[in-house]
């Protein structure tokens, strides 16, 4: 798998070359560094090696040279600054339209589930060309979610969200890590991810058994825990509409405004009380407790489901969570 | 105590008192820095047994040496053992604690008792953590990062956790007695301008220890406390953060770095003009990096954090101040190149050693722009890349002062000199070993192999075999000056007041020293490194 070229893994994303480009530079420019100043040693410790009757020569100092080799090396770091900054910021910030993969890390396993409803453990399929966005939370301890093929890496905390997201650009199958520490089998928490051609993916997809999209499964749970005959698509309901806040800002009590994205829907769901959006009542229940991550994703995909239209690459999606607004 | 009993053989401190009360309760730093020099060698080479450990497991992809369970332990404590109760307190309460009274022309430290106290307490902790060791250990990382310590793991967190808040006191005392006598203490004559380098580098240190360790010491109480009595701190599902914890944490264990590293800069600078006849190139410049290490350390700390889940604007502010942070120890390394220049070098064991230290600090700083740079630490970030980057930092850069150092000192604190040719060699074999060992793990971390890994995928079985043969090959290079140290304290030629002609206060007494220091207090009235008044020794080099 990494018969290519021995010292870096493969490059099978979009952002893999980015990453390598500043990489070779940096390993370039250390190289010229470490060559400069071994020599300087060098030819110092022989032209001036000890001599009977060669005194050494008494040099002060000199500001002109200290202020060139601090400002010019410093020079260089922000240039590397810069270019590390650019890199990081297009990797934390997933495009729009991305397919999103729920990942829950558990010790010592990965669960993935896409939004077509497909789940997979410690394997994950996903076409070329395609942005994925991967919402990943922990059932216990942190993990991390490290793909070396892709460059990407992001920890995978219990009790909140984050994010990394991908375009894989070449097929084949790659390692996925946890590369945090997470106790006795932290090493056997790997799993691979396997990128197919589109056509092949169709096929992958509807080979599986799956029982409908996530959103739909969130959709059921929504109903089966009640949450709809508060959560009401007119007016009517003691509690907000949920249609078309995903995304938006919301205006709360205590007079804080948040935005609408994933983890605060997921704190809404478990500790309500903290987050009520301004005019209406305290009374929702928590549940904390009563709603697994799995179960969690579902409806925090099936919210989410009530106004991002399914577009882009994600595709199958059909039109938001119809049938659920019950009177 | 009457001190100054020129005899046959002169009263020094090792010869003054014999007995091991005299030992045990004495507050004279040099004793007490000799306490400190067989504790640290004691848990070093328990560390050093557990990385050999962990070597030998990765010399196969498949965990078939120890359990995962044991293997976990063995890198936590290996890595516990040898930053808390070895690179700490090494080059400080050894060499520092013998040398700082003698640089400054004091008699002792400020504090004479606090100082055996905080021998006593890191005494104390070091008893909790091997009863830790040989009741179960613990396996957490030395990180202890929670909810992992606090709510899952099954091994001995509370012990591990008492027993490092111990030894954070032990540090935060010596830190405390630094300050005090280079402020006070300080001879008539010896101004901040006349200061060794050692000192300032030391002073800096000390800093550390003293704002440093307590944050250390409040986030280990928590995690006994989240643990032992089910407080929601750290732990979500009891309301806490995780990564409040790794703020915390970092916020010491980040200038922790500082602390290892700041001394064997110290011993580097005289060392340096030692070998080369020379003051210092840029002596304020030297001296003030050493300060605004100490100071830009406090504000690099979540540069451990930037996949651990914080914002992008702060991952963004601590790469900026990791990359200033990095100017000062650049300055270093360009003044001390520069002191070379036109200086009279000679190759003997210490200088070998700091020959070894600008090379292997120089690739561990430059490799850490790497990991400063945002875009590049996503994918090295907890890969062999870190490993392989702080342990030429931590064992390149502080290991290699801490033994350059001992063998520049050597003389002066035995009285005896160390058999140059074995030391030469040692020290050649350490940076060959060294090299071997941790270069193959930088190509290893950009493949993508994560650290703490039992097991590991087969493509990385080469670099993980070039690295276990390195590592016997460095425990050669450690065990060596052990023996030969040990030789030489009965063996040894006798070495005379000011063996390398150096300058300095500490050799212009007795070697060794005597009880307190000098047999009158010195005066100093020349400028520091003033090599240009010192005759060279009569040969070149130092032979046995």
């Amino acid at each position: 798998m990494f018969d290519n070229f021995p010292l870096w893994p493969v490059r099978a994303s979009a952002g893999a070359a980015n990453v390598d480009a500043l990489y070779i530079f940096l390993v370039a420019l250390s190289a010229l560094m470490c060559v400069a100043i071994f020599t300087m040693i060098l030819v110092f410790a022989t032209m001036y090696r000890r001599r009977r009757g060669v005194e050494a020569e008494q040099i002060e100092g000199s500001s002109a040279l200290e202020i060139t080799w601090s400002v010019i090396p410093l020079g260089i770091f922000m240039v590397i600054f810069l270019w590390g900054a650019v890199i990081y910021f297009h990797e934390r910030t997933p495009p729009r339209g991305a397919a999103e993969v729920y990942v829950v890390g558990k010790q010592w396993m990965w669960k993935l589930q896409h939004e077509e409803g497909q789940r997979e453990i410690n394997e994950l399929h996903v076409p070329v060309g395609r942005d994925v966005k991967l919402i990943m939370t922990s059932q216990d301890v942190i993990h991390s979610f490290y793909i070396p093929a892709f460059r990407i890496k992001q920890d995978v905390l219990p009790g909140r969200y984050t994010t990394a997201w991908f375009r894989a650009t070449r097929p084949g199958v790659y390692h996925l890590f946890c590369s945090q520490y997470c106790g006795t089998m932290h090493s056997g928490m790997i799993g691979q991810v396997v990128v197919m051609e589109p056509a092949q993916y169709q096929a992958w997809l509807s080979g599986g058994g799956s029982s409908g999209s996530l959103a739909a499964s969130g959709d059921s749970l929504f109903q089966q825990l009640g949450c709809s005959t508060c959560h009401r698509s007119d007016s009517q309901g003691r509690g907000p509409n949920l249609v078309g806040i995903f995304g938006k800002p919301v205006h709360l009590e205590d007079g804080r405004t948040v935005m609408v994205d994933e983890n605060y829907l997921r704190q809404c769901i478990l500790s309500p009380g903290t987050n009520i959006p301004s005019g209406f009542k305290p009374i929702m229940p928590v549940f904390q407790g009563l709603v697994g991550e799995e179960q969690l994703t579902a409806l925090v995909a099936y919210i989410k489901s009530l106004t991002l239209a399914p577009s882009g690459a994600a595709g199958k999606l059909t039109a938001a969570g119809t049938g659920s607004q019950n009177p | 105590m009457a001190t100054v009993a020129i005899s046959a053989e002169r009263e020094n401190y090792l010869n003054q008192e014999y007995g091991i009360r005299s030992w045990l309760l004495t507050t004279d730093h040099k004793r007490i820095a000799l306490l400190y020099l067989a504790s640290i060698t004691f848990f070093f080479f328990i560390g050093g047994f557990f990385a050999l450990l962990i070597r030998l497991e990765l010399l196969t992809p498949a965990g078939d040496l120890v359990q995962a369970d044991t293997y976990n332990k063995l890198f936590s404590m290996h890595g516990q053992v040898m930053i808390f109760f070895f690179l700490i307190p090494s080059i400080p309460a050894v060499l520092g604690n013998f040398l700082v009274p003698l640089m400054v022309g004091a008699k002792d430290l400020a504090f004479p008792r606090i100082n055996l106290l905080s021998w006593y307490l890191y005494i104390i902790a070091g008893t909790i953590y091997i009863i830790c060791i040989v009741t179960g250990g613990v396996d957490t990382g030395w990180t202890f990062y929670t909810p992992f310590s606090t709510a899952f793991s099954n091994t001995k967190v509370i012990e591990a956790g008492i027993s490092i808040f111990i030894a954070g006191f032990s540090s935060i005392l010596t830190g405390l007695n630094f300050v005090v006598t280079i402020h006070r203490m300080r001879a008539p004559g010896m101004t901040w301008s006349r200061l060794p380098l050692f000192i300032w580098a030391m002073y800096a240190t000390s800093i550390i220890q003293l704002l440093g360790t307590p944050v250390l010491a409040i986030t280990l109480l928590l995690v006994v406390f989240e643990r032992a009595f089910n407080l929601g701190i750290f732990d979500p599902t009891r309301g806490g953060d995780p990564l409040l914890f790794q703020h915390l944490f970092w916020f010491y264990s980040h200038p922790a770095v500082y602390i290892m590293i700041l001394p064997a800069m110290a011993v580097e600078s005289e060392i340096v003009a030692c070998f080369t006849r020379k003051r210092i190139f840029g002596y304020n410049f030297v001296a003030m990096s050493s300060i605004a290490i100490a100071v830009f350390g406090f504000v690099v700390w979540a540069h451990h954090m930037f996949v651990a889940g914080i914002s992008l604007y702060s991952a963004l502010v601590f790469s900026i101040l990791s990359y200033l942070v990095a100017v000062p120890s650049a300055i270093k390394v360009f003044n001390w190149t520069a002191t070379m220049y036109k200086g009279s070098i000679s190759f003997t064991t210490p200088m070998l050693y700091a020959f070894g230290f600008i090379g292997l600090f120089t690739m561990g700083g430059l490799t850490g722009l790497f990991l400063a740079c945002l875009g590049v630490d996503v994918h090295v970030h907890d890969t062999y890349f870190v490993i392989a980057h702080f342990h030429y930092i931590m064992v390149g850069g502080a290991v290699m002062g801490y033994l350059g150092g001992l063998h520049f000192w050597w003389p002066k604190i035995s009285g005896r000199m160390y058999p140059e040719g074995w030391g030469r060699l040692a020290a050649l074999l350490v940076f060959a070993g060294f090299n071997l060992t941790f270069f193959p793990q930088f190509i290893l971390g950009y493949m993508g192999m994560p650290r703490r890994y039992w097991q590991y995928p087969p493509e990385f079985q080469v670099l993980n075999v070039l690295s276990t043969a390195g590592s016997t090959i460095l425990a050669i290079g450690y065990v060596l000056p052990m023996v030969y140290f040990l030789w030489s304290m009965r063996y040894g030629k006798i070495a005379s007041d000011n063996p390398w002609g150096a300058a300095g206060l500490e050799w212009k007494t007795a070697s060794p020293p005597p009880t307190f220091n000098f047999d009158e207090e010195p005066e100093v009235t020349w400028e520091a490194y003033n090599y240009e008044q010192i005759p060279a020794p009569a040969e070149v080099n130092v032979e046995r």
